[in-house]
């Protein structure tokens, strides 16, 4: 499957929380394949501090209007100017980067876990899930209910099970503290947010034999599998998260 | 058409643009992005005799207009691109060139003497200038006697093209140049990176888990277009320039200020179509400007 530099022009930029984002782009060609936890690359113009481009996993695509959607949070320079773009501006792009989450075997029951922008990933996943005949269910975990995104959105898919860490919506506490994963057994479950909501969900799978992909979010240079800047410590030795990730199996990181 | 060529010793190439060491993997991680058989040459990653891991994460840092990196030559030694690597990369219709690595002169020695004996290599970049590992690299490139010492060694048992690859970490790298040519090197490649650091004020610790790292991109061009033009005066051998090159323009400066041909870099990290668009570019430069043979663009500002 062939990785492509394109420009893709921006359709829409919506703010969804004080300090998130979605980025619609189009494509006047036909749009790449992407799979579900493939990546972008974004290259940000005309400041000398961002240099390198910056990875965005993908949120949504629809191949039919030729858009792509990218959920992203203002956490430097290089996503504030991101976040300042207006429609009809144009972004330099690499994708579809890194290899993608795995379809679960028939039968299993699928649980999507997301913390905070780390959700992203997972709303494209959730509906891939679907359109293969699965009925994920979705926790996610937020800070507290200002923080809370894209609910909506993933309801559309399935049930949606919430934590914030103050209590003010759904249960109070972080995701791996749910009662849902009390209540049901899952087969496996996808995960993406802060890597110590990461680590503390794959542990909880791990020490019950519970399948468990993580989508790693680490610095990268390239993106491509050039510069070997990304590693993850893994059982096969130093892997780069931008081409043999972002999504690993969680028994294969040393974490 | 212009002529594009040059050559180190008999070795031809048929256009200045190459790609640098470190920077483009062992090319088959470009070929969604570009035909690589377009270009002067590529060298490959940095490799050592046994395999290594490299240094643990973060090992990257942004900066204002480049970035600082302390990878440490991960890469899976000379058996594993013998097997492996080799057979993929000798199918390019280009000079396909390996860098070499070692922590100590015998290491350098036994490596060469190795490659020497893959026939679709014509050439190698002896690396005495990678400023993080712990052993070798740098020390060799920073130190008279031993980059001397190196090369020596090196150049008695192989006897294709040795280029080597300079330490911009000294204080006059003319004599390093000139050092290695006495010693029989058949051309120059520089700058390395240069040694940085950077500290991440939020956490309150280095930015690199190695601490310090080599600092590449466009903030070093200057130094590096500065070095190139002193090198290229002072030595009969053919120079490489390397240095944030992004696009044609920084590649002309090497070459007018005296390279015979330029490595393309950190840019490719950003825009992995860089070295192609350069050698577009020349062309057009050169119609434009009224040339038709690059050699006499070489070191123009100098004549």
């Amino acid at each position: 499957m062939g990785k492509r530099v394109d420009i893709l022009r921006i359709v829409d930029n919506k703010p969804v929380s004080p300090d998130t984002f979605i980025l619609t782009l189009f494509s006047e060609s036909k749009l790449p394949e992407i799979r579900p936890g493939q990546f972008v690359q974004l290259k940000i113009e005309g400041s000398p501090i961002t240099f390198l481009r910056r990875p965005f996993s993908v949120h949504d695509v629809d191949y039919r209007k030729k858009i792509i959607k990218l959920l992203i949070q203002i956490a430097g320079s290089g996503t504030e100017r991101l976040s300042l773009l207006k429609v009809d501006d144009t972004l330099n792009i690499i994708y579809p980067l890194g290899n993608s989450f795995t379809l679960p075997s028939e039968s299993m029951k699928t649980l999507l876990v997301g913390g905070g922008c780390g959700i992203a990933p997972l709303l494209f996943l959730g509906k891939y899930l679907k359109s293969n005949g699965y009925t994920p269910d979705i926790l996610l975990g937020f800070k507290n209910s200002q923080k809370l995104i894209e609910y909506y959105e993933y309801k559309k898919l399935g049930k949606v099970f919430l934590t914030t860490e103050d209590g003010s919506a759904g249960e109070k506490g972080f995701v791996t503290d749910h009662s849902i994963l009390k209540l049901e057994k899952y087969d496996k479950i996808y995960c993406c947010g802060p890597e110590s909501m990461m680590k503390a969900m794959s542990s909880w799978c791990n020490s019950r034999r519970i399948q468990c992909e993580v989508s790693l979010e680490h610095l990268m240079g390239c993106g491509f599998g050039a510069c070997l800047c990304c590693v993850v410590e893994t059982i096969k030795g130093n892997l780069c998260s931008c081409i043999d990730g972002p999504v690993f199996n969680s028994n294969d990181l040393k974490w | 058409m212009v002529k594009l060529g040059f050559n180190i010793g008999d070795l031809h190439f048929k256009n200045p643009v190459l790609t640098a060491s470190g920077t483009f993997g062992y090319g088959s991680e470009f070929d969604d992005f570009i035909d690589i058989s377009r270009l002067g040459g590529i060298i490959l990653k940095g490799t050592t005799f046994e395999s290594r891991e490299g240094n643990p994460y973060p090992r990257m840092a942004e900066t204002p207009s480049g970035m600082l990196n302390s990878v440490g030559l991960q890469n899976k030694g000379i058996e594993n691109f013998e097997k492996i690597i080799y057979p993929k990369v000798k199918e390019y219709n280009t000079n396909v060139i390996l860098n070499v690595n070692g922590s100590t002169i015998e290491d350098y020695v036994a490596l060469a003497d190795r490659i020497s004996k893959l026939e679709k290599i014509p050439a190698i970049e002896l690396n005495i200038s990678c400023p993080n590992v712990k052993m070798g690299g740098m020390a060799f490139g920073t130190n008279l006697k031993s980059a001397r010492e190196v090369t020596r060694k090196v150049r008695s048992v192989y006897s294709k093209k040795l280029i080597v690859k300079l330490s911009p970490n000294v204080t006059n790298i003319v004599e390093f140049a000139r050092a290695v040519e006495e010693e029989g090197a058949d051309s120059v490649s520089l700058i390395n990176t240069l040694l940085g650091m950077a500290v991440d004020v939020g956490k309150m610790q280095p930015s690199l888990s190695a601490v310090t790292g080599g600092l590449s991109g466009p903030a070093i061009k200057p130094v590096a277009v500065r070095m190139v033009w002193q090198v290229a005066k002072a030595v009969k051998i053919p120079v490489i320039g390397i240095g944030g090159i992004m696009n044609t323009n920084d590649a002309l400066e090497f070459i007018l200020a005296g390279a015979s041909a330029i490595q393309v870099g950190t840019a490719s990290f950003v825009d992995p179509q860089t070295s192609v668009k350069i050698l577009e570019g020349i062309e057009t430069y050169m119609s434009l400007k009224g040339f038709s043979d690059i050699a006499d663009l070489v070191g123009y500002i100098n004549k």
